[in-house]
């Protein structure tokens, strides 16, 4: 860490918070289950396939989509490629350190990964051209450019706008060959995934941490849903604890406000 | 209250011991009325209101008035820096070592104590917040010229004395040697003859892997007899 | 994920590929102490991962700036020998192993009193010599048992487990085919005599009630795995008491 002092609480603001939080009240005024203010920006990038900026309260994430034609990973020939990476960038906190990506940058780019892959919002087995030589490869490139705190809904949110708006050209196999055409395409899209983080503070469970409730908080927990309320993605954070009650209690939040969360997407293939 | 332990049971770290107001002593932690040990132990329950957990592996930590053998890794300015087999290393100032008021700039301080030097010394001070301040300005303290040092685990340091300093004067007598015992685990064994100081450290081995078995002194005094006697 | 299935994962009889019922562990060794340099040391064997630890401290924090004033930091490597795997893997770190070396820590960590050492570190070394699903698991049951070795007070053990989905069922302890073709995969640790999570990831996809029955099912075999682990940390004192004994 660059800054230490960045991540030592006041006494007095840690108080505040807790005896609130007893009253199961928060600092910003919010209810226990109350995302902050969202505000989703799509495409910004003219040169991105797709990107969306999301401003999730202090906490601004971009995202941005290349797609290019690539040969297929050896054991999956007959499927597309899916590369997310996140970048905790020293331009958006003095918490973040310049350097290779370090153990929160790469764990950010992973759940994001999963979470989308193991509900197929890109379906990738449409994106083959020539099975086991070349298939278009979609690279999910987020980067964080103000830490307030919720760094993977934001992300995730920022991702999934990018996909369900990004376009590309089409391209046709004739004689062996792969000829790209002027016509543009949305991707494939299979179920939509949203990601609802809880932070436990004390026996309280809250939705959506700030910045400073990340630095009281015991532990956090992200589940992803689908929207038949499927679970496709669970990351446990911080080295605090649940019991058996709170993760069902958690668990229970995360599917009732997934459907809140999910009304702030933009509809599939729009811009 | 309830006692789920025997007096002897070996313990591993979150284990309930006992239900209820209980007095207890060593690495033991309560949640509710409950206790649990937090680490691999040896349980003693006295007269069904006291439980006791003592320790099979740990590390040394320091504590004021502690007498411990050091080993010296660096020379700095105005004074040491000496190993003494714990997470913290301790510092040992010049003052602390020669009784008139010196210039400590102007002295070659590796001519008093050079690295990889051993010291008998003794904790003057120390609170977690810096490093532990050692002290060889008492009598019995000081550099070691000769003899054989043994390390053992820390916890087991007092065991290897005994109740009453028993076991040592055990060994002391039965190896004619002497014992310079540091609370961090090492001792320095001297005797005339090295022979016994090889026994020595065969019986503290002995008694550090057997420390948790009932008989311990007996037990010694038949090994060393025995050695003896295949002399 | 839905890739294609080499095979059936369960038989008509409802078995596994390796013989198991959906509720069983696979075989199950624990060995304690095994290297002299380590303060603590654990060897175990699930199935066919093989996986070594080793815990050093606490000792002096380096460098200096990693030091926390009042507690121990606690650091985790979690590595796979290139030889581990079918295809080599290459020596260095993995982005997963990155990940993994941090939940890892994150599932340890509520476990330790940490405030009884300020300023020093932990270091909790893992190696896998043999991957097949589950090591993470297994890394973290056998990290455990290496911290209590090393002597480092604990609140209590650290147990885990994995639940997975395999042709529709919930099933315990995958191994590294039904990880690869399963349709889900959650990860459990728990402090067992506390009754706290300390670990949870899935991917895959489960629905709330798979989710909750999931979770009753990894707390069933968390119990049977920290017999295990409990075991083999007494094991190697009654031995040295036997062995006395019966010289006497």
């Amino acid at each position: 860490m660059n800054d230490k002092s960045e991540l030592i609480i006041s006494k007095i603001k840690k108080e505040t918070i807790l005896s609130l939080l007893r009253k199961n009240e928060r600092i910003d005024n919010r209810g226990l289950e109350d995302y902050r203010k969202i505000q989703i920006t799509t495409g910004l990038i003219g040169k991105a396939n797709g990107s969306a900026i999301v401003k999730l309260g202090d906490t601004t994430v971009i995202t941005g989509i290349k797609i290019q034609i690539d040969r297929p990973f050896p054991d999956t020939p007959d499927r597309g490629i899916q590369i997310v990476n996140a970048e905790l960038i020293p331009l958006a906190s003095p918490i973040f350190e310049p350097g290779p990506p370090g153990e929160d940058d790469v764990e950010l780019s992973r759940v994001v990964d999963r979470g989308l892959r193991s509900a197929e919002i890109i379906k990738l087995d449409e994106l083959v051209l020539i099975p086991g030589e070349k298939v278009w490869a979609v690279f999910v490139d987020i980067y964080a450019l103000d830490y307030g705190g919720n760094m993977i809904d934001a992300a995730a949110l920022a991702s999934v706008s990018a996909i369900l708006t990004t376009k590309y050209n089409k391209a046709i196999v004739e004689n062996g060959e792969v000829k790209i055409t002027d016509e543009q395409i949305p991707l494939p899209i299979g179920s939509i995934p949203v990601f609802v983080t809880i932070a436990k503070i004390g026996d309280k469970l809250i939705v959506d941490p700030s910045y400073e409730e990340e630095l009281v908080m015991d532990a956090r927990i992200t589940f992803v849903i689908d929207e038949n309320d499927n679970i496709t993605g669970i990351q446990k954070g911080n080295p605090g604890t649940f019991t058996y009650g709170e993760l069902i209690e958690a668990k229970n939040i995360a599917i009732r406000v997934s459907k809140k969360l999910r009304e702030h997407l933009p509809p599939v293939h729009s811009e | 209250m309830t006692i789920y332990v025997r007096s002897k049971q070996v313990v591993i770290p979150g284990e309930p011991l006992a239900r209820g107001r209980y007095e207890y002593q060593g690495p033991i932690y309560t949640v509710r009325q409950r206790l649990y040990s937090k680490v691999i132990g040896i349980v003693e329950v006295e007269d069904k209101k006291k439980i006791t957990l003592i320790p099979l592996k740990g590390k040394y930590m320091p504590r004021e008035g502690d007498v411990v053998i050091g080993k010296i890794v660096d020379i700095g300015l105005t004074g040491w820096t000496v190993d003494i087999n714990s997470p913290y290393k301790a510092v040992l100032p010049v003052s602390e070592v020669l009784s008139r008021p010196t210039d400590a700039v102007k002295l070659d301080l590796s001519k008093i104590l050079d690295i990889g030097d051993l010291i008998v010394a003794k904790i003057l001070a120390f609170d977690y917040t810096r490093d532990p301040l050692l002290t060889i300005k008492e009598s019995k303290l000081g550099k070691i010229t000769k003899g054989t040092l043994v390390e053992i685990t820390p916890v087991k340091i007092p065991r290897v004395i005994g109740k009453k300093g028993s076991m040592i004067n055990l060994l002391k007598s039965m190896l004619n040697v002497e014992l310079v015992i540091g609370k961090n685990g090492r001792i320095l064994v001297v005797g005339d003859d090295p022979l016994m100081e090889a026994w020595a450290v065969m019986a503290i081995k002995k008694i550090e892997r057997e420390a948790h078995i009932p008989g311990l002194t007996n037990r010694i005094k038949k090994f060393l007899s025995k050695v003896k006697r295949g002399k | 994920m839905n890739l294609k299935k080499p095979v059936k994962l369960l038989d008509e009889n409802g078995l596994r590929t390796d013989g198991r019922r959906p509720d069983e562990l696979r075989p199950l060794k624990i060995q304690v102490g095994l290297l002299k340099n380590a303060d603590g040391s654990a060897y175990i064997e699930l199935g066919k991962n093989k996986i070594i630890v080793a815990v050093y401290g606490p000792r002096e924090a380096h460098p200096r700036h990693v030091v926390i004033p009042d507690r121990a930091i606690v650091r985790c490597r979690y590595h796979m020998a290139p030889f581990s795997v079918d295809e080599r893997k290459s020596p260095g770190f993995s982005r997963r192993e990155i990940e993994l070396s941090k939940v890892i820590r994150e599932a340890l960590e509520p476990a330790i009193f940490i405030e009884e050492f300020p300023r020093t570190a932990i270091d909790i070394f893992i190696e896998v010599l043999e991957a097949d699903g589950g090591t993470r698991t297994a890394s973290i049951t056998a990290a455990s048992v290496a911290l209590a070795d090393a002597g480092i007070p604990l609140k209590d053990l650290v147990t885990a487990t994995a639940i997975g989905k395999i042709e529709g069922k919930l099933v315990i302890d995958l191994n590294g085919l039904e990880d690869q073709y399963g349709e889900g995969d959650m990860p459990i640790a728990m402090m067992p005599s506390l009754g706290q999570i300390t670990l949870l990831q899935a991917d895959g996809r489960f629905s709330g009630e798979e989710f909750e029955e999931g979770l009753k099912m990894a707390i069933n075999a968390i119990k049977k795995i920290y017999r295990v682990q409990k075991e083999a940390l007494k094991r190697r004192y009654i031995e040295i008491s036997k062995e006395v004994l019966e010289s006497e």
